[in-house]
């Protein structure tokens, strides 16, 4: 939209890139005289703010000076060799793909960062959290920008340490068991990946992804691309989660602090979809083939499965805790980004992505919101919350009540919302998917993920009847309603959510290209 | 008659390259040095000792300098004319970076000591200064011998110049039951596989006729066909003692009780020169004088590594937090686990048609290991000093009291699992891995990936015990200068190397021979 000259873009991305890291290593210095705050706590949690605040603003600098009529060329493009031995290089760029899950995540670090300066988890000294939080949001933001395989490897692990510490130290109830499931389901999966990066790598000479990319699996024979496919599969679908290796997913969310939950649901997530979208179908489209009718079925099975879990902890006398509920929503969303992604059409492709933007803002403002009732009641149990007939959160907080309304109707898939179109372009890509995969079952997928719908809007509207709605009682204690700091985290996700449910086009402007190009093989 | 004799005269003296010998033999003679000045020093002057073994070791580090270019060699036979040259001692680009890594390796070891040596003065635990040093620069001395030889009874003869000081090293807690135990535990062992190799030796010699490794290489293409077998069970038999000594499993069952034992700067020094020895003289036996037998070791050393690795990593996991000695304990283990990963690539060099490589793939995870395995072993010797017990449970809030330290410690565990931030640990396994892939051993790379979720937990388990909070306060100590410098100069290295992980990834991509 901006005219920002190429050197500029570089710098920028490369910024986003490192800056993070450089503030992490400074968190944990003591703060500079000048800068030292009220408190030692109060200074280093504003150096978080600050340089989250520093790293959105060259997010958003980038997608102003991206070139939006070319979204599927790598613009912003720094290639260095690093480790000639391993062939390994600092390959960083952004295409219309990468570019809103880096702004996405810019957005919800910093927004993480600005609730936890008004509102510090209970948990040790603020400074190491500060710096955990800087760790994790370089890592997320290198998964998305690195174009060099066993970079994206390096990056994908990096998040690993910052969030176990993140659930460990600053988490909930179960925190160390959950904090444990976490890593180990997580490395399990990414040991597996790096030999799958490896056999692509060795087997074709080169772990550049746009090289990869552009070849489309020729270089590969078939059993090479079905080996890599399924090594590299796991790796991603433990992280996104996918059925049935989701189970750390809601014991996590359960135990993770609120910001934690958010970046996890929000961010961390879609590092898996992603590495679905950038590697595995333009790198391996005959594995990606051979398996796209199992990952849709399993695609399906999630959304069922985690829809049936969310009606199973709705029913009162369950002692359903809404942290979970909301975890095994994921579940079901990321089923909707997977079938998407398993059609191989351009249409399904471009709903998971526009599914995965529009889950990392609704689930990050529902866990937002679970949080901030949390802190009011202290706990997410729907019983003790809704007790006989419905907590009333209407008549306590109104405004509270409201958004959780919103976000919960925004997660059911309202039209005119965010989580509308991608779900509904998943299923249309499983309508008609790629050529030569099997029409007949992708339409029952289609007909069962449909059904999927109805039963997220059944949980999702008994979760706000119970939450929201109840019997008034005149002498009930009155909530506090939400106070500034919350209105300021919140209200980004709530635009955005309308803006991307009210102009799609925005978006899949943006990715269809990237989309069209990776699934042709870089020929257009 | 005076026209033909003096060639032969000639011949009788041979020319000796100074230079090319001189980092083992610097460390020779400094041990010999110090073990007579240890006559003639007082008591309190004794400390000076470890100073002269330092600069020793140092002033041997800096003797490989000159010789970068990686190409001489010495104690040559005379060769006739058409005949393959054959020398004993070879200082190529092999051998400078093994010898750098035994040096130095040694060097932080030295570091470690001088602190122990002085903190158990005047207790009833006091070691003996001037044999101790003798004893560790004699070691040395034989562990960067042993990656030059290039014959058998050179190589032999270097493996226990390098192995017979350990084992007194190993028992020098005078006075301590367990510390003897060890040793003899150690010296038994280990001498059965030494017999064993010579066993193997002797049928090399006699299937082939020579020593020289280069020249059995040849011979060994066309053995008579009787001599098949013999010459199958000497390469095989060949392999034990150096097997031994990497700690490889069913060899690997001295290993706990030794480092448990053995003072901690020795046990640290076991686990990453001990190491080197071992697996350099695989390399070397293997790859260049039993090149055309891959068929016998090459399945040998990959059934070997799986073992190794499966056995110490799951012995490691079952370490108990609260159990004396039992962060020894979990390092000893988990050098039996990483012996493992090193003998991967020398198993893959078998397989695949770029053996040297494969081989650097070995050189690179060993520098990788030996800063970072050395630096857990400096922590390890800096807690000790307060909690001689040396349980993993007392390292809980190490974080507290000295927060470089834990994070430093943490760093290192890392490293040693593969993880970020410890991104050269990371690109060291993956070049192991690669090497796997490479070579065609699927299943050999996917039952290390399994190891190295097992060996993530146990390190991680380790790395967050030094984050939770403490029991009770702990009065916080100066820390001695020797174990500040050992500690910041394996951080320093490993951090480096994080940075620019090419500095020793490069060897997996050339040809050290």
């Amino acid at each position: 939209m901006i005219d920002i000259s190429e050197s500029v873009m570089q710098f920028l991305l490369a910024l986003i890139v490192v800056g993070p890291l450089v503030g992490a290593a400074a968190a944990l210095l003591p703060a500079p005289p000048g800068l030292k705050g009220k408190s030692p706590d109060q200074a280093v949690l504003r150096h978080g703010v600050t340089v989250t605040g520093v790293i959105l603003v060259a997010a958003i600098v980038l997608a102003l000076g991206f070139d939006h009529d070319h979204p599927s060329k790598m613009q912003a493009t720094t290639d260095i060799s690093w480790i000639p031995a391993l062939d390994v290089r600092i390959h960083l760029g952004v295409d219309g793909i990468s570019l809103p899950l880096l702004v996405l995540t810019a957005l919800l670090t910093f927004l993480c960062a600005l609730y936890s300066y008004f509102k510090m988890p209970a948990g040790p000294s603020p400074k190491a959290f500060v710096a955990l939080i800087l760790l994790l949001e370089s890592g997320t933001l290198a998964t998305f920008a690195v174009l060099d395989l066993l970079l994206f490897f390096l990056a994908f692990e990096m998040v690993l340490i910052p969030m176990y510490f993140l659930i460990a130290r600053w988490g909930g109830e179960q925190r160390a068991k959950a904090a444990w499931k976490f890593i180990l389901f997580t490395l399990l999966g990414s040991v597996v990946m790096l030999l799958g990066i490896l056999l692509i790598g060795l087997e074709s000479g080169t772990f550049d992804m746009v090289a990869l990319a552009s070849d489309n699996g020729r270089g590969l024979s078939t059993s090479v691309q079905v080996t890599a496919v399924l090594a590299i599969g796991i790796g991603l679908a433990v992280k996104t989660p996918m059925w049935p290796l989701h189970s750390w997913l809601p014991d996590a969310h359960t135990a993770a602090p609120t910001v934690g939950s958010v970046l996890l649901a929000g961010v961390l997530l879609k590092m898996g979809t992603y590495g679905f979208v950038r590697i595995l179908l333009p790198v391996t489209p005959d594995g990606m083939h051979t398996f796209a009718p199992y990952l849709a079925a399993f695609a399906v099975v999630g959304i069922i499965y985690g829809s049936l879990a969310c009606l199973a902890l709705a029913r009162p006398g369950a002692k359903g805790d809404l942290k979970r509920l909301i975890a095994y929503s994921s579940v079901g969303h990321m089923g909707f980004v997977l079938l998407g992604i398993s059609t191989m059409s351009p249409t399904g492709v471009n709903g998971a992505l526009f599914a995965n933007i529009a889950h990392g803002l609704i689930t990050g403002l529902l866990f937002f919101l679970v949080g901030a009732l949390k802190d009011r009641t202290g706990s997410t149990d729907l019983d003790t919350l809704a007790q006989q007939g419905g907590m009333a959160l209407y008549g306590k907080a109104p405004r509270l009540g409201g958004l959780l309304a919103f976000a919960a109707v925004a997660s059911l898939g309202l039209p005119g919302l965010a989580g509308f179109w991608g779900e509904m372009l998943a299923l249309f890509g499983a309508f008609e998917p790629a050529a030569d995969l099997s029409r007949p079952a992708f339409l029952t997928f289609m007909a069962i993920a449909a059904f999927g719908t109805l039963l997220t809007a059944a949980y999702m509207l008994a979760v706000v009847r119970r939450v929201c709605m109840g019997p008034h009682e005149a002498e009930a204690p009155k909530l506090a309603d939400v106070r500034g700091y919350e209105f300021a985290a919140w209200t980004p996700l709530v635009a955005l959510t309308v803006v991307g449910g009210l102009w799609p086009a925005a978006l899949i402007g943006l990715t269809d290209p990237a989309v069209q190009k990776l699934l042709a093989g870089g020929i257009q | 008659m005076t026209a033909v004799a003096a060639p032969s005269v000639a011949s009788l003296v041979q020319s000796v390259d100074w230079l090319a010998i001189a980092p083992p033999t610097i460390a020779a003679v400094v041990a010999l040095v110090v073990l007579v000045a240890d006559l003639f020093l007082g008591e309190h002057r004794k400390a000076l000792l470890g100073w002269v073994s330092v600069a020793g070791l140092a002033a041997a580090a800096l003797a490989l300098l000159p010789l970068l270019d990686g190409d001489r060699s010495t104690f040559c036979l005379k060769t006739l004319k058409g005949e393959q040259a054959a020398c004993s001692y070879t200082a190529d680009h092999f051998t400078l970076v093994i010898q750098f890594l035994v040096l130095a390796g040694a060097l932080l070891t030295a570091l470690l000591s001088i602190t122990g040596i002085k903190d158990a003065k005047n207790t009833p635990r006091a070691l003996p200064e001037g044999e101790f040093w003798f004893l560790l620069l004699s070691s040395a001395a034989g562990a960067a011998l042993l990656p030059a030889s290039r014959d058998l009874a050179t190589l032999v003869v270097a493996l226990e110049v390098a192995s017979l000081p350990a084992f007194a090293l190993v028992g020098i807690k005078r006075d301590d039951r367990r510390s003897s135990e060890a040793a003899l535990k150690f010296f038994l062992s280990s001498v059965t596989a030494t017999a064993v190799t010579l066993l193997g030796v002797s049928f090399v010699y006699a299937t082939t006729g020579t020593l020289h490794l280069t020249r059995i290489a040849t011979a060994l293409t066309h053995v008579d066909g009787q001599f098949h077998t013999l010459a199958q069970a000497g390469v095989a038999l060949t392999l034990v003692g150096f097997a031994f000594k990497t700690a490889a499993v069913p060899f690997h069952f001295w290993v706990p009780d030794t480092y448990v034992g053995a003072p901690l700067p020795v046990a640290a020094y076991l686990s990453v020169i001990g190491k080197a020895v071992g697996f350099s003289g695989i390399i070397l036996v293997t790859v260049v004088a039993f090149p055309s037998y891959a068929d016998v070791w090459g399945p040998a050393l990959a059934a070997l590594a799986a073992l190794t690795m499966t056995v110490g990593n799951v012995a490691a996991l079952r370490q108990q937090a609260t159990r004396a000695y039992s962060a020894v304990r979990l390092l000893a283990w988990s050098s039996v686990g990483q012996a493992g990963y090193l003998l991967v690539p020398i198993a893959a060099a078998a397989y695949s048609k770029d053996a040297d490589k494969a081989i650097g793939s070995t050189v690179a995870y060993s520098l990788m290991y030996a800063a970072v395995n050395l630096g857990a072993f400096a922590v390890a010797a800096l807690v000790a000093r307060t909690k001689p017990l040396n349980r993993i449970s007392d390292y809980r809030g190490l974080y507290r009291s000295r927060p470089l330290a834990a994070l430093v410690l943490g760093f290192f565990l890392l490293c040693l699992a593969g993880l970020p931030p410890g991104i050269i640990g990371l690109f060291a396994k993956v070049t192991v891995f690669s090497a796997a892939v490479d070579a065609g051993l699927g299943w050999l790379a996917v039952v290390m990936a399994v190891n190295v979720v097992i060996a993530l937990y146990y390190y991680l388990q380790w790395t967050a015990t030094l984050f939770r909070s403490a029991e009770g306060e702990q009065a916080v100590q100066r820390i001695p200068a020797p174990l500040t410098a050992a500690i910041g100069l394996t951080a320093v290295i490993g951090v480096v190397l994080s940075g620019a992980p090419q500095m020793v990834l490069r060897f997996a991509s050339t040809g050290l021979f």
